[in-house]
């Protein structure tokens, strides 16, 4: 680039307004992928009267929590909801990393007959969807009295959380030199010892990562929570914002929708501007192994 | 890939070089997780065989009727009317999804602080899950007190405010803008793993030679990044195949059926109809269709082009 430079004046020129157009092309993405969001926050907390006259306005003049309110009147309520999510998310994200991570160890640094064809049946369960094997869950479920339970519910999403979750920690293990564990062998650590204080600290990237998209897809999820929870006190967030948008005596309270939107959304956001590069890396695994 | 520069110093202790001395300790760490897969993933599928073979309602007596419910799924008007509508829908929405997103990818490829920041913002919808963003896009679009009706009207564009919902290309219209505003933020991601693989010095080259910027992206980039754009290509297709979340909340299927999908009809014959061995026979028609789909994609994706 420098080397461009002695040629002065047309280039540098030229560069600005390619960097101009750029500015003004991402703003305007920007608009469009950030507005949603920010509208339903700001509508949030507008009183009724003024998000019916201006739900475009991103600042209202009055500031309510008029919805949170009303939507706490809704069904069991949504703080009761926000717990279950609560729940279930953080159900979700222990079992998955304590089942995944030993198993990834498993999978990295041991070798047995025929566990390379474990791996692949394993890694098979990735491309089989989930939504095809819902109606025997549900008489699974029923059988071991766990249907309508959250618990029920989480072992389901431990379950899809797992292949990902597996091949994660087995690239993150692999990663940790061999030249270590066999020194620390020879030094007298047990098995146990080598995972939790030379592995694991090597591996916590990777822990970080499953734990993250445990979180999310279990917050988020709506199918298998729709079909597996029928009582009233025991929906998910996604349930419930269903049920606030399909109305009553068809009126639907847009306010309080609004209100939810936001609740269930925000804390997703949070997490990933915290945990971005985590995240990232567990997309961006798949697309370069 | 990993394992290749730990293989020098394995092959000189080859002799003694059993990896661990006690493979079989391995299972034991793997234990819990094969009894979650085999439980809740092999059993069930076996299961779903095995109930589509059967009349097997939620209450009452099942009985075995062999292969009688794919014979009924033949002849089911509404389900190849869903199945067809699934396949419009990930054809429109998949293309929708790459023609936003490459240029996103393009777009945000740059060592700047501030292509970082884009690259952030566009991607932030992706961890929204599908259900607050199908109410969120609801609430837009609503014809009374949402955004798109009050903008349109304030822009003097519309008279009356548009209900998009009331017919079916409107409808799968607005859909498609939901979900590429939800998803083109990842497919981004997955691109731009693929363009920054690309070795500068290739395309410095291309540039030394005269190569104009749209014969260096023709040339050089689309087939540099194949293999992130097949990528990309598989994991949108499976995912819209899937769709479920946006029909069932936006247009509850309307109208008059048009916008049911693949899962949601088998939504309705399961869990609302508790016809759950026809459910389960529609159920392995769908994942014989989509594992087919990903093994055809995947097998593209092995022969990766040569690279050094």
């Amino acid at each position: 680039m420098s080397r461009t430079l002695p040629t002065s004046a047309p280039i540098p020129a030229r560069e600005r307004l390619g960097f101009a157009a750029f500015i003004l092309v991402s703003v305007v993405f920007a608009l469009f992928f950030l507005l949603p969001i920010v509208w339903s926050f700001a509508n949030s907390f507008k009183p009724a009267a003024e998000a019916l006259a201006h739900p475009v306005a991103l600042f209202s003049k009055a500031f309510s929590l008029e919805n949170y309110r009303r939507l706490n009147t809704v069904g069991a309520g949504w703080t009761v909801y926000a717990g279950n999510s609560v729940m279930i998310a953080l159900g979700t994200v222990v079992l998955t990393v304590l089942v995944a991570v030993p198993a990834g160890y498993g999978f990295s640094k041991f070798r047995f007959p025929g566990q390379s064809a474990l791996f692949i049946v394993v890694m098979a369960t990735m491309m089989i969807p989930f939504q095809s094997i819902l109606t025997p869950l549900f008489l699974i479920l029923k059988v071991l009295k766990l249907q309508n339970n959250l618990f029920g519910l989480v072992l389901i999403y431990v379950t899809f959380q797992l292949p990902f979750s597996i091949f994660m920690m087995r690239n993150a293990f692999d990663a940790v030199p061999r030249a270590l564990i066999e020194a620390a062998r020879i030094d007298g650590a047990s098995q146990w010892t080598i995972l939790r204080r030379i592995m694991l600290p090597i591996a916590l990237p990777g822990v970080a990562t499953i734990a993250m998209f445990a979180f999310l897809n279990s917050w988020n999820e709506f199918l298998a929570a729709l079909i597996f929870l029928s009582d009233q006190n025991k929906f998910t967030l996604p349930i419930m914002l269903v049920n606030v948008s399909s109305g009553i005596y068809g009126i639907i309270d847009w306010g309080a929708l609004q209100a939810g939107v936001t609740v269930t959304m925000v804390p997703c956001i949070i997490l990933f501007l915290l945990l971005q590069r985590y995240y990232v890396r567990g997309l961006t695994a798949g697309a370069v192994k | 890939m990993a394992s290749t520069a730990q293989r020098p110093t394995q092959t000189v202790t080859a002799a003694s070089n059993d990896p661990e001395p006690k493979g079989w300790l391995g299972l034991a760490f793997m234990a819990p997780s094969l009894v979650f897969i085999l439980g809740l993933f092999v059993v069930p599928l076996v299961m779903a065989l095995w109930m589509s073979l059967h009349n097997w309602p939620l209450l009452g007596r099942r009985k075995f009727i062999g292969l009688g419910n794919y014979a009924e799924l033949l002849a089911d008007m509404q389900l190849w009317h869903s199945l067809g509508f699934t396949l419009l829908y990930t054809v429109l929405v998949t293309a929708a999804i790459m023609a936003v997103a490459l240029p996103l990818a393009l777009l945000v490829d740059r060592p700047l602080r501030l292509a970082g920041f884009f690259r952030t913002v566009y991607f932030m919808p992706v961890v929204i899950g599908f259900g607050a963003a199908s109410t969120l896009w609801m609430w837009l679009l609503n014809p009374d007190n949402g955004v798109f009706a009050h903008l349109l009207r304030g822009l003097g564009l519309v008279d009356s405010a548009p209900r998009p919902l009331e017919s079916f290309w409107p409808a799968l219209g607005v859909i498609i803008l939901m979900v590429v505003w939800k998803t083109a933020g990842f497919t981004m991601v997955i691109l731009l793993t693929g363009l920054q693989a690309i070795p500068a010095d290739v395309t410095e080259a291309a540039k030394i030679d005269g190569a104009g910027v749209f014969s260096r992206f023709r040339r050089i980039t689309l087939p540099l990044m194949r293999n992130s754009l097949l990528l990309a290509l598989v994991l949108n297709v499976t995912s819209s195949m899937l769709a479920f979340d946006q029909f069932f909340i936006i247009t509850q299927g309307g109208p008059s059926n048009s916008t049911i999908s693949a899962v949601f009809s088998i939504y309705l014959a399961s869990f609302s109809s508790y016809r759950l061995g026809y459910g389960s026979a529609m159920s392995f028609v769908l994942l014989v269709v989509l594992v087919a789909i990903s093994s055809i994609q995947l097998a593209f994706l092995r022969q990766r082009p040569e690279e050094s």
